[in-house]
């Protein structure tokens, strides 16, 4: 199961993708900051269709691990998060760092474009609102800001 | 030879997601349609539904978890997924 319901613990994931041959490990971390588009952000809520999106995790670690020779693994957090909690973890473990660092990035790349999973902010003057990076509005993360 | 009801009509689970899903009023319905029916056609009956008609002109759609296209037929017991964009990570 890639989506999870309580705390992701990078440790254990690290464990997973380790292995004798593999000298290089890569990992991304995302964390819930506080501010988004210049608005300051409470707390996220994190749902999604999880059949679907373990389907589509499954697809993008299984494309990873053919481009790259690695062993690479991801949890993704539902719920509510608070500041600072970690709501994705992508580990990536290769020979080298090269293939490492690739195949840690193409898996968080792809799981923001085709995992169904969405984001609900929570702001200090209490609105709240879906994410949507493909709005054209002041609110839309850019692709670089993104978490 | 008789055809019934099931022959002359599919049956499908549609499932709504995050402001979709807020926009309809529910997570999920199932929507009755002609034997033969698109994903096209579910969607535009989708759109007839109360909240329906506020949902964006282009919609990101699943059958059976997989990303479908308009022109595709459904069957029944199909689950028709309506994905807003995505937003993880």
């Amino acid at each position: 199961m890639y989506l999870v319901s309580g705390p992701i613990d990078p440790s254990a994931l690290l464990a997973d993708v380790s292995a004798p041959d593999r000298g290089g490990v890569a990992s991304f971390l995302g964390v819930v900051r506080d501010h988004h588009a210049g608005r300051e952000v409470l707390r996220l809520e994190y749902s999604a269709y999880p059949a679907m999106a373990e389907l589509e995790c499954e697809h993008i670690l299984a494309e990873a691990r053919g481009r790259w020779p690695c062993g690479v693994t991801l949890r993704h957090r539902l719920g509510t998060l608070e500041i600072g909690d970690l709501a994705v973890a992508v580990l990536a473990a290769s020979a080298h760092r090269a293939a490492a660092f690739d195949a840690c990035r193409y898996v968080i790349e792809q799981l923001k474009r085709r995992v169904p999973i969405w984001k609900r902010e929570f702001f200090a003057d209490g609105t709240d609102a879906w994410v949507d990076p493909t709005a054209a509005s002041e609110f839309a993360p850019s692709r670089r800001d993104a978490t | 030879m008789s055809v019934s009801s099931s022959d002359a009509s599919v049956t499908v689970a549609v499932r709504l997601f995050a402001r979709y899903a807020e926009l309809l009023g529910t997570e999920s319905l199932a929507l009755t349609l002609p034997a033969g029916a698109t994903v096209g056609q579910v969607i535009e009956t989708l759109r007839r539904q109360p909240g329906g008609a506020l949902l964006p002109p282009r919609l990101l759609v699943a059958r059976n978890l997989i990303q479908a296209g308009e022109s595709e037929q459904v069957a029944p017991g199909d689950e028709v997924a309506v994905l807003p964009p995505m937003s993880g990570g």
